[in-house]
């Protein structure tokens, strides 16, 4: 499935996690491919090693093993710099930005072009009102990010990956602490990003049947600790989706597209 | 908008700044009249010598000496607190202040003198002591990095600078133990805060490693920014994190270390100011931040330099008036920090 598309690929990627000199592998060979202009959802219950496999995409972590190409070049031997002009990332980590403006957070997102200062030129500008025009954040340009509810905030977060202007845009869980409503929101905006944009998305989420619903792929870890790959049709037939949790009797209902039992 | 803002606290911090400085000027033990300082600064001289001395080699070294020391304390408490991600943390709190003071007490001691004495004239003693406490804060800011990997919580980081606290004071007192009484005295008189310490010829030094590491700060306001948003947030925005972090603790620690050990530790300035400058502001952008806690902490400290002076009986030590005026500013943050931004 490799083709002109692929922007982001794993070879042999082993992650987990180190314990003083130990080695706690949590998931290997993966062998994994982002393409442009697709939604990706990595799925799994919780402890499988989505956030540890989010950190070692993004270079948080070193992988154990294996390694990640990117744009044609190998990610963990470029600088933070270069790494920083091809991954976005939006994460859960607790911001101390509350007297920022939207603006300036979004802002923020042009540090990579920008010189030693960071001044922003009127490109950079316009670059970062485009970006939160795209998130659907521009009405609160000027409000401090502290006065923003959970779903506005999660929209200006993207805005300033966004503006950091990426091919690959990463998020760590971005429905998490979102209402229905903010959820659905995130998720169409993440959806459009990708097909009209043209960026590689890739998001975790806990929320199955609204990634099955809008992801043009998705990445499962099962239970046995493999990561099965394929677009939601393919992986609802292959009965992948019961290989999610351990509790026998909870059953993916493939009418529904979610969880009975 | 919050540019005009900006450009607004900048103006009313100058003005203060020029204000307090000609009251240091005209208010002090010895009454001058104010036309006879005129004629000093003219070049015409006020005609009675103790006068042109008092101006010359004491009040104008004296306000220099507090301007740079507020301002370089209030950038060490800013640096601390982005770095931290800890709104509370500043160089007395997190124990850098005591620190360096713990390297001065140690290199007066080993240089075979008393503890007092402090910074005289020989040129090699007072270096000496620069590094001393050079070293003291070094240690301290050493530990502290060594602590926030290993606790994260904010408040145990926190209560860690007071035990150093704690612990350098103690070592402090052992010294004290075995150095002449006329040491102590001088040790203690020290640790009472002032501003009056650094004469004329110390002065090259003392404004000159202020004023580079002030620059130093402004030029790291991109990182500091990007800090803003955590460790990881900056990572992603090409920052390297570990290389920034040390250079803000290195620049801290020069600041603190060369304030303290020509001062005296100095309480409350470093933890209150960048609170006034983010309030007066109302952002936590660095770029507006850096500039308006260097004039800030400047104004601050003639405060209270020009309050340790009103006293008609004697000098008033600094570290009795800067809890007056810290106290309150941080029970207020502490009360309204849900309705604060930079708190949410």
């Amino acid at each position: 499935m490799k083709d002109n598309n692929a922007i982001y690929t794993t070879h042999d990627l082993a992650v987990g996690y180190r314990n003083g000199k130990k080695e706690v592998t949590l998931l290997s060979d993966l062998n994994l491919t982002l393409e442009k202009g697709k939604l990706v959802a990595l799925l799994g219950r919780n402890g499988a090693g989505k956030s540890t496999l989010l950190r070692a995409l993004t270079c948080d972590e070193r992988p154990l093993s294996g390694y990640i190409q990117a744009d044609g070049k190998n990610l963990l031997e470029m600088s933070q710099k270069e790494r920083s002009r091809l991954i976005g990332l939006v994460s859960t980590e607790r911001i101390q930005a509350g007297a920022l403006t939207v603006e300036e957070l979004v802002g923020l997102g042009r540090q990579p072009h920008t010189g030693f200062l960071g001044r922003l030129d009127d490109e950079d500008h316009k670059i970062v009102r485009q970006a939160m025009t795209d998130a659907g954040i521009i009405d609160k340009a000027s409000d401090y990010v502290a006065s923003l509810s959970d779903g506005e905030r999660q929209k200006a977060m993207i805005a300033r990956a966004l503006a950091q202007q990426t091919p690959i845009i990463i998020l760590d869980e971005p429905t998490a602490f979102l209402d229905v409503a903010s959820r659905i929101e995130t998720m169409r905006l993440l959806q459009t990003l990708a097909h009209d944009r043209g960026k590689a998305v890739l998001l975790s989420s806990h929320d199955i049947s609204q990634s099955l619903l809008l992801a043009d792929e998705l990445w499962l870890i099962t239970t046995d600790r493999q990561v099965l790959t394929g677009s939601t049709a393919q992986l609802v037939e292959s009965g992948a989706m019961d290989r999610l949790f351990l509790n026998k009797s909870i059953h993916f209902n493939n009418q529904i597209l979610d969880y009975s039992f | 908008m919050t540019y005009r803002r900006f450009a607004v606290t900048l103006m009313v911090l100058t003005v203060a700044l020029v204000l307090l400085a000609v009251a240091c000027l005209v208010f002090g033990s010895v009454d001058i009249p104010v036309d006879r300082i005129v004629d000093i600064f003219t070049g015409k001289g006020s005609g009675n010598k103790a006068w042109d001395i008092i101006i010359l080699q004491s009040r104008i070294p004296m306000i220099a000496t507090a301007a740079l020391a507020g301002a370089a304390l209030s950038i060490s408490g800013l640096l601390l607190q982005t770095t931290f991600n800890n709104p509370l943390a500043g160089p007395s709190i997190l124990g850098v202040s005591s620190g360096a003071g713990l390297g001065v007490a140690i290199v007066i001691l080993a240089l075979g003198g008393s503890l007092g004495g402090l910074l005289g004239e020989n040129v090699g003693s007072y270096m000496a002591i620069l590094v001393g406490a050079l070293m003291g804060a070094g240690v301290v800011l050493a530990v502290l990095i060594a602590f926030s990997a290993i606790v994260r919580s904010n408040t145990m980081l926190l209560i860690i600078g007071i035990l150093v606290s704690y612990l350098t004071s103690s070592v402090v007192q052992l010294l004290n133990s075995v150095a002449t009484e006329e040491g102590v005295h001088n040790y203690v008189s020290w640790g009472f805060g002032n501003f009056s310490g650094v004469s004329v010829a110390q002065m090259p030094i003392y404004a000159g490693i202020i004023i580079l590491a002030l620059i130093g700060s402004a030029l790291m306001v991109k990182p500091l920014n990007a800090l803003l948003l955590g460790t990881r947030y900056a990572r992603n925005l090409g920052i390297n994190v570990s290389m920034t972090r040390n250079i803000l603790l290195l620049i801290t620690g020069i600041l603190t270390a060369v304030v303290t050990a020509f001062c005296g530790p100095i309480g409350f300035i470093g933890l209150v100011v960048p609170h006034i400058a983010r309030m007066s502001l109302g952002t936590s952008n660095h770029a507006r931040l850096v500039p308006a806690t260097i004039l800030a902490g400047a104004d601050i400290a003639l405060l209270c330099a020009l309050a340790s002076v009103s006293n008609p009986h004697g000098i008033i030590p600094i570290n009795a008036i800067t809890p007056i005026i810290g106290v309150p500013i941080i029970l207020y943050i502490i009360i309204n920090r849900r309705r604060i931004q930079y708190f949410n």
